[in-house]
């Protein structure tokens, strides 16, 4: 097991590499030169210089990679020209309402798209079925942004069930934090619940048909029983793999969700750095979330092996 | 006869869905007694398979009609509710399949996927379904079972996998076993060794069997009784000595001819019953082996022929004696 773990680990060196250099050619990619973007059209040329000399963006390209990666080593992303303070403790100051959402969003998913999809699959081709699968085909045609001014406008404005917007940390109380979240979990999570409860019919109507299936009703289980203990845990699989890839959708839609309810979260972070061309948060805040993605996925690949003893490591 | 265990009297068997309506088995009887094994044999589609499976109903319902009886010691199957059936499945009729490699869910311990059926049916702890399901392993001769128990389908073998299923389907001591194909899907040595186990555990529970096959050579193995079936319906039944001895369908003719002998000549080709079996769809009008047979008359092209007494046996053909007298003219004249 831990030399699974240790063998994974070793794995993801590449792929971290990959996503670094490119991050960091982000600055380079970008027409002209970073430094005059960053500081406007106004800034004198004397400015610019100074700024590029801070930056290192003078020196060979080379060169600035080795210190850049060097110094994340050190733990060091680089400081936000704009904000004035570290790049990683602005990330951790934002972090905390996106992993909110996002358990949020990914819990109300799961709780509503897997019993979806196995009634669907139980039910194949009944009105049931026909309906749920339409209705999912609806939550992931729909962008979120427009599912969330809908539900700002039906929930917030018209019944005045729950806030229009904004964000209360867990500070300020467990149900005020919640009641702040649900709207915004909804409009982000409804996608990823369209898409789980497809793949949870598909691999449930595999597994539905069967031998083993047939094997457990000859020695008379109950329908039930055979549903949830027979067919969904072997049909699970697919859906882990689906949760873990959504991930990333989920984190890049919590951008365009955080702005419609204002809240201050990663996403924010990024498109705000990103309007003012604070190229040391972008680099360093795209870094983090790739690593917190090959993470999760690192953390799916493990829950296999509990669901499946197939793909248990370690044994033969 | 009091030692009856199951009769299957006029089964029909028809499945409607929703582009067409086709009647699977078509007035099937035949009786199983307590400690006989009856072996069905037919081509695939005969409906052999749906015969079996409608014992226990496991067919999809919604979609299925069934006409006639089916009783086990003289309790009518087809009568009783979802519930009573779950009650019978596992515990008074158990049934194992074809491919073991499938039959098993992956996901569970074959311990636990002994103990689920000793747990629903018997009044037993789970210690005792343990030991008992530790027991079984060991009476359908799986080494080291105390450690088996424990491992997954996926680490065993083909013949220790079908070994499991009997040892699943035999854990309540049912009256009946209903074993379709089990020995298919394995190798030939593995095949003959499942077959052993299931007439050793016939006769140790003193369990009725319908044996399930295409393979003549399973029957001549094990069976007691014949029940030759073709395009759903009974055409031959027979104690197993007769059929090979004296085959009184053309069709049963045909497949003891076409099975190949080591003593025959190599350079001759094998006996081909000519033709394809027609689907459910477009049944003969007649006997239904009629466009396939070499003796067919006008009469089979047209009327249906009863399934006829012939002293212990029974068969439906027409022509079945008179055939009977050209075959002995060619064999003795």
């Amino acid at each position: 097991m831990l030399n699974f773990i240790l063998k994974r680990i070793l794995s993801l060196i590449p792929v971290l590499f990959v996503v670094s250099v490119v991050v960091f050619l982000l600055v380079h990619i970008t027409p002209g030169d970073p430094a005059s973007v960053m500081l406007g059209p106004e800034a004198s040329p004397q400015e610019v210089a100074k700024l590029q000399e801070e930056l290192g963006l003078n020196r060979p390209i080379l060169e600035q990679y080795v210190t850049w990666v060097g110094d994340i080593f050190k733990g060091d992303l680089g400081t936000s020209l704009f904000m004035k303070q570290p790049v990683l403790t602005a990330f951790l100051e934002h972090l905390g309402p996106t992993f909110s959402l996002a358990i949020m969003a990914q819990l109300f998913a799961i709780v509503l798209a897997i019993p979806l999809g196995v009634l669907s699959a139980k039910f194949r081709g009944s009105l049931l079925d026909q309906t749920f699968m339409g209705v999912s085909l609806v939550g992931i045609s729909v962008p979120s942004f427009l599912l969330g001014l809908f539900l700002i406008l039906l929930f917030g404005v018209e019944l005045r069930w729950l806030p229009v917007a904004g964000y209360k940390p867990v500070a300020a109380g467990l149900d005020v934090h919640i009641r702040y979240l649900i709207l915004p979990a909804i409009a982000l999570g409804s996608m990823q619940a369209a898409l789980i409860a497809r793949m949870t019919r598909s691999s449930m109507l595999d597994v539905l048909s069967a031998n083993f299936i047939k094997t457990a009703r000859a020695k008379g289980v109950k329908e039930f029983i055979i549903t949830i203990k027979h067919s969904l845990r072997n049909a699970f699989i697919p859906i882990l793999t689906i949760i873990g890839q959504t991930f990333g959708t989920l984190v890049a839609g919590a951008a365009v969700v955080e702005t419609v309810f204002n809240i201050p979260g990663i996403g924010q972070l990024i498109i705000n750095s990103v309007e003012r061309r604070d190229f040391e948060v972008i680099q360093g805040v795209v870094l983090l979330i790739a690593v917190s993605y090959v993470t999760i996925n690192l953390v799916i690949d493990l829950l296999y092996g509990i669901v499946d003893p197939r793909l248990r490591v370690g044994k033969r | 006869m009091t030692d009856t265990l199951l009769e299957i009297e006029h089964l029909k068997v028809h499945f409607d869905t929703e582009e067409k309506k086709v009647t699977a088995v078509d007035d099937v009887s035949f009786s199983v007694k307590k400690g006989q094994i009856v072996g069905v044999v037919g081509e695939s589609g005969c409906g052999k398979s749906v015969t079996a499976e409608s014992i226990l109903r496991l067919l999809d319902e919604k979609h299925t009609k069934y006409e006639g009886e089916i009783r086990l010691e003289g309790q009518n199957l087809l009568a009783k509710s979802a519930k009573e059936m779950r009650e019978i499945r596992g515990n008074d009729i158990a049934m194992i399949f074809q491919d073991p490699m499938s039959s098993l869910n992956p996901v569970y311990t074959v311990g636990d996927q002994i103990m689920e059926a000793l747990l629903l049916h018997q009044n037993v702890s789970k210690e005792q379904a343990r030991a008992k399901a530790i027991d079984m392993l060991k009476l359908t001769g799986i080494p080291a079972p105390e450690k088996r128990v424990d491992e997954f389908p996926h680490q065993l073998s083909g013949g220790m996998r079908q070994r499991v299923m009997i040892a699943m389907a035999l854990s309540c001591q049912p009256a009946l076993l209903i074993a379709d194909e089990p020995t298919t899907a394995l190798d030939v040595t593995t095949q003959s060794q499942i077959l052993d186990l299931i007439k050793d555990l016939k006769e140790q529970f003193n369990m009725g069997t319908i044996m399930i096959t295409h393979d003549l050579g399973v029957v001549a193995e094990v069976c007691e009784k014949v029940v030759v079936m073709y395009l759903g319906q009974v055409i031959e039944e027979s104690d197993v000595l007769s059929i090979f001895d004296q085959p009184l369908h053309p069709y049963t003719q045909g497949l003891l001819k076409s099975i190949p002998t080591i003593e025959g000549n190599r350079e001759e080709k094998l006996y081909v019953i000519e033709g394809k079996v027609p689907t459910l769809n477009q049944i003969p009008a007649g006997c239904r082996f009629a466009p396939r047979c070499e003796f067919q008359t006008e009469e089979c092209r047209t009327s249906i022929p009863k399934l006829e007494s012939y002293g212990e046996r029974k068969v439906r053909c027409w022509h079945f004696e008179e055939i009977q007298g050209k075959r002995e003219a060619t064999m003795y004249g």
